[in-house]
């Protein structure tokens, strides 16, 4: 008979339930069996828990990553929807005993990635003196000519890298892979964090885990510590927003407070790198590079490169600007380097390497080709130039002894044919780590990702980084390619921790920072933003007034006209839902996404909300009163994103920008529907329908009871200064932040845009609603549109 | 042998360019012993701001200027006076084909005229199966490579047509071998790929060409634009031989060098980047006029 009363819990009860692979090193269980005395807390904690707790604690880690937008992606993955590489709220932890280990091992790893670059672009002696295979980098394509015989202004090639370390067999750490080029990944790691403290904010209090804001502060000093002139920026160059990473380097770029730079944001001029912002150019004197340096600059590296910096080498060369981490050192993460780097290290540091790395042949060599030949069961064989594992190249590669990727080849024959291009890699296996699945801790493989940076104090090793887990108990390294979950790593002490923010204590008084320069790149995705949502808004009217008509069988030639009207606009009314909406709006978040680092994480979420519910609502409206429904739901759902925008923006040149865009297209299609239906040959109804459109029939109604005509429609529509919905008013509100924008440009003598809006408010001031007629609206129409232009030529290019 | 060469290369854009970057590669090497140039001087139009004179990897001389404001046109002119020798016929002798694999394995230098760069797949010349398979047909038991080099190259002439029709800049070399009709620069890509097919390191020489031919001789082919031709490694004692495929002769006194690289990409004459719209056209114009004893002497 089980016992009527619950039993207590004991206190690691999920221990006792844990069963470590046989054979394995576990991350929780050593060897013995035994808990590791690190994880005792947390155990003992979650064992406290009962399942409904630990779902609740788990779900507030993935509200906040979804509330923080950030996603991973699978290898290869294009079309992965949300994060496909899920949080797993248990942290890996370690003893800050045993990190100290590993942070010797890849400080000294560091330190002779910088010896070899510095050798492979200046004297070259590990060559001639025979340390390394002079093919292995004349044939590199990550050995970047121009680089030869540039010293970086800093002293380093490198200031930022990533390692990725595994436990093998023998319980010792492994270096798996070299991250030199652009190291990704930092961002999640503090992502993670952030989710994982979410998860037990008690727990993480008062475990002794060492923080990560520490580590990112000396970064952050160290970027800000090799700035020659003190009026320059720090920027992070991004490929863009269709990397993997981009929401990553957004949010790593928020964090630090750096600016987030595209090729095309920076141009080379006066012999210095320079963001181009609204108020002109502004120098970068250090650049944290997370695009890979082949791509870099289009003049002197690929010249088919359509993200890169023409110069970019140029300015590197001359040493006008510092980069983290500089060109050409992508040449350090080639697979074939790990089989000579145990030697080269022994030469060029006198010790041998305090952390292996997995044992790699190269098969150029016949005693080498031979061993892997022989072997080739225990090993993966790929490219010796690739800069990823084998599995992860796409290249043909062979796991286990057999070929992938080419067909009907035989091993042999590959091995033959492709000797000095090939490298074997032996087949690690990993320690595994626990994971929570059905109530239970569960063992799963597991790599950690490290990061370091160069402080003034040397390299620094953050505490902590992100564990990749493997989805299934098999613990060879290649089990990683089909995807898994992320964690957290914890380094725990015996002691408590310092309490570290990125907020430094200051003797100084308080001063207000205010933000740097808007780069043009952001001010005119800001504008069009604004353009296209209001465009969006003004078609869901015109659209929501056709429909209705259509079920009042409203006059034919009003009808026409609406239709004309949206064919303007690429809108095919007799859709129930046009596809050319959902395109309208497909803009607008296209041109959102390329800001993500200065868009409020609730304002995007409230823009694909709209795009997801339009995009489900597109496919089942009916032409009609249901379609008339739809638009409403869609107005309203507009309405909740203005007004996150209006309450939350900050007002700097962004919002102006936004602002600016969005009533110079409410302007525009205004004057563009009085034109149309306002005219004394339009069809009969058409003064409602702009009534309506304009969202002004309570104002008109107890303005002018119930009757429409030209004079007071054109009047409440176009002229009056307190109506939101006329073209006056939105005139004015741009001459207000068009004043405030050259404000901030003193140099600038022509004030084009700044006349131009001023001619036409007044021009509107003088107009009455007898002299704003269809040629004066038209005209007015072609004039507003072509304000884009200028604003274009004297704020964007 | 001395010239006089005056090259003239113009853009018109349809409509102004605003801004722009260049990198220039056309002022001619000094080669012990071949060609001395006795004056060089590049000039731009409009004028270029923030100029800079360098050398590239391959020491060729390069320069690079910007421009900031709108332009309509771009020119650029060199205006050189060179002397010419020909080829210095090497003593040595190259190696025979077996043991060229050896050899550059044992290479360990790495500087600008090290064979090991020349080796592999470069941005413009992919490895190609037909264009190996080719080259692999000429070679017979017992030949140097220096055999191989010249034999591949009258081959290519030989089954290639002058077309300056047929192929563009950016026409790559497996589609120009594939029609057997191209430019210089073509044949020049085509040959880089059959010799590095085969194992002989190969590279790009860009240069000129005597515009009139010497009284009694025929016209050479490509001396209307800039011209391209092959420079091969023969082995460490013969060196590097270069062989114009295009007119199929060794390169001699009818050609001045500019800049060598593992393929067009490393020699681009100009290069940039401007922001612009709509259509551009550009014009090319060269000279190379011996100067006579008479004019040389005043």
């Amino acid at each position: 008979m089980p016992p009527k009363v619950k039993p207590k819990p004991v206190d690691t009860q999920l221990f006792a339930r844990y069963r470590p692979l046989p054979g394995v090193p576990d991350e929780l269980a050593d060897a013995s069996g035994a808990m590791r005395p690190a994880w005792r807390r947390f155990i003992t904690h979650m064992s406290a828990l009962t399942p409904v707790e630990v779902s609740a604690a788990f779900a507030r880690g993935e509200r906040h990553l979804a509330d923080s937008g950030v996603f991973f992606r699978k290898y290869g993955d294009k079309t992965g929807a949300g994060r496909d590489w899920p949080f797993s709220p248990v942290p890996v932890i370690l003893p800050d005993t045993e990190w100290r280990h590993i942070e010797a091992g890849l400080i000294q790893r560091a330190d002779l990635m910088e010896a070899v670059v510095a050798d492979l672009y200046g004297a070259n002696r590990l060559v001639s003196d025979g340390h390394l295979p002079a093919s292995l980098i004349a044939q590199n394509p990550e050995w970047l000519r121009p680089m030869v015989g540039v010293t970086p202004r800093s002293g380093h090639f490198l200031h930022f890298l990533a390692f990725e370390i595994g436990r093998g067999p023998d319980g010792g750490w492994w270096v798996l892979s070299d991250r030199t080029d652009a190291p990704s990944g930092a961002g999640f790691a503090l992502e993670n964090r952030v989710a994982a403290s979410r998860v037990f904010p008690d727990l993480y209090r008062d475990a002794n885990v060492h923080r990560l804001a520490g580590f990112f502060r000396s970064f952050r000093d160290a970027l800000d510590q090799m700035r020659i002139d003190p009026a320059s920026r720090l920027g992070i160059l991004t490929p863009g927003p269709l990397t993997d990473t981009y929401y990553e380097q957004a949010y790593i770029a928020r964090y630090l407070g750096l600016t987030l730079l595209e090729g095309g944001d920076l141009i080379v001029q006066d012999g210095r790198l320079q963001v181009r912002t609204v108020r002109g150019l502004a120098p970068v004197d250090v650049l944290w590079r997370r695009m890979d340096g082949v791509w870099s600059d289009p003049l002197e590296l690929r010249e088919d490169s359509q993200l890169g910096t023409p110069g970019l080498m140029s300015v590197l060369r001359q040493g006008r600007v510092t980069m983290v981490n500089a060109l050409g050192v992508g040449v350090l993460e080639t697979q074939a380097l790990m089989a000579f780097l145990p030697k080269i290290c022994r030469v060029l540091m006198g010790k041998p390497l305090l952390m292996p790395n997995v044992a790699t042949w190269w098969c150029g060599q016949n005693a080498e080709l031979a061993h892997v030949r022989a072997h080739a069961k225990r090993m993966m064989i790929g490219p010796a130039m690739a800069t990823r594992m084998p599995f992860e190249s796409g290249a043909v590669h062979a796991i286990g002894g057999e070929l992938r990727g080419a067909n009907d080849a035989d091993l042999h024959d590959w091995l033959t044919d492709n000797a000095g291009d090939l490298v074997g890699k032996e087949l690690v296996t990993l320690s595994t780590t626990p994971v929570y699945k059905g109530d239970a801790l569960v063992p799963r493989p597991m790599t950690l990702r490290v990061f370091l940076a160069r402080t003034s104090e040397g390299w620094q090793v953050m505490p902590g980084g992100f564990a990749r887990i493997g989805s299934s108990p098999d613990t060879t390294a290649i089990s990683m390619r089909n995807g898994g979950s992320v964690a957290d790593v914890w380094i725990v002490g015996d002691k408590p921790v310092e309490p570290v923010t990125m907020l430094t204590a200051r003797s100084t008084p308080f001063v207000r920072v205010q933000p740097g320069p808007l780069p043009s790149r952001a001010a005119d995705n800001l504008f069009w933003l604004g353009r296209y949502i209001e465009r969006t808004e003004g078609l869901l009217r015109l659209v929501r007034a056709y429909n209705s008509r259509l079920v009042k069988a409203a006059s034919e030639p009003l009808l026409d006209v609406v239709r004309q009207r949206l064919k303007a606009y690429q809108i095919d009314a007799t859709e129930a839902f046009p596809t050319g909406l959902v395109e309208t709006l497909g803009s607008a978040v296209y041109s959102a996404s390329q800001i993500r680092d200065r868009f409020s994480v609730d304002g995007w979420a409230a823009l694909k909300d709209m795009e997801t519910s339009m995009n489900r609502i597109a496919l089942k409206a009916e032409p009609g009163s249901d379609a008339a429904l739809v638009m409403s739901v869609m107005l309203r759902k507009i309405a909740g994103f203005s007004g996150l925008v209006h309450e939350n923006m900050y007002r700097a040149a962004g919002w102006q920008f936004l602002t600016i865009g969005r009533s110079m297209e409410r302007a525009a299609m205004m004057t563009d529907l009085l034109a149309a239906v306002a005219d004394p040959k339009s069809p009969d109804g058409g003064l409602d329908l702009a009534i309506e459109v304009g969202d002004s029939i309570m104002i008109h109604r107890q303005r002018y009871a119930v009757l429409t005509n030209r004079e007071n429609v054109v009047d409440l529509l176009a002229l009056d200064p307190s109506n939101p919905r006329s073209v006056r008013f939105h005139l004015g509100i741009m001459g207000k932040w068009v004043e405030v924008l050259y404000g901030t440009r003193p140099e600038d003598q022509t004030r084009r845009f700044e006349r131009k809006v001023a001619a036409l408010q007044d021009a509107f001031k003088a107009h009455t609603v007898y002299t704003l007629d269809t040629p004066a609206l038209m005209k007015a129409h072609w004039q507003i549109l072509d304000l884009s232009t200028v604003l274009n030529a004297t704020f964007i290019l | 042998m001395i010239y006089d060469i005056t090259l003239r290369i113009t853009y018109d854009y349809a409509n102004a360019a605003v801004g722009g970057r260049h990198v220039v590669c056309l002022r001619p090497l000094n080669l012990p012993g071949v060609q001395r140039v006795i004056s060089a001087g590049l000039t731009i139009d409009p004028a270029g701001e923030e100029w800079l004179e360098r050398m590239d990897f391959f020491a060729n001389h390069v320069a690079e200027f910007s421009f900031r404001g709108p332009h309509k046109s771009m020119t650029v002119m060199l205006k050189a006076t060179i002397e010419r020798a020909a080829q210095i016929p090497s003593p040595a002798l190259s190696v025979p084909m077996p043991d060229l694999a050896g050899l550059l394995w044992r290479t360990r230098d790495m500087a600008p005229r090290s064979p090991l760069h020349f080796i592999s797949a470069s941005t413009r010349v992919p490895m190609d199966a037909d264009m190996t398979a080719f080259a692999a047909g000429l070679v017979q038991p017992g030949m140097t490579a220096a055999m191989v080099i010249r034999a591949v190259g009258r081959a290519l002439h030989r089954r290639m047509k002058f077309d300056s029709k047929a192929t563009t800049v950016d026409t790559s070399a497996a589609e120009a071998f594939a029609k057997r009709r191209g430019v210089c620069q073509d044949f020049s890509h085509i040959m880089i790929a059959c010799l590095r097919g085969v194992g002989i390191p190969a590279g790009y020489v860009s240069g000129f060409l005597r515009t009139l031919p010497p009284p009694g001789k025929p016209r050479l082919e490509g001396a209307d634009a800039m011209h391209a031709w092959v420079r091969a490694w023969a082995g460490p004692d013969m060196g590097w031989i270069e062989f114009d495929p295009t007119n199929d002769m060794d390169s001699g006194t009818d050609h001045v060098v500019v800049a060598y690289g593992r393929d067009y990409s490393d020699v681009v004459p100009i290069k940039g980047t401007m922001r612009m719209s709509g259509r551009q056209k550009s014009h090319q114009a060269v000279d190379m006029i011996p100067m006579t004893e008479a004019v040389r002497r005043t």
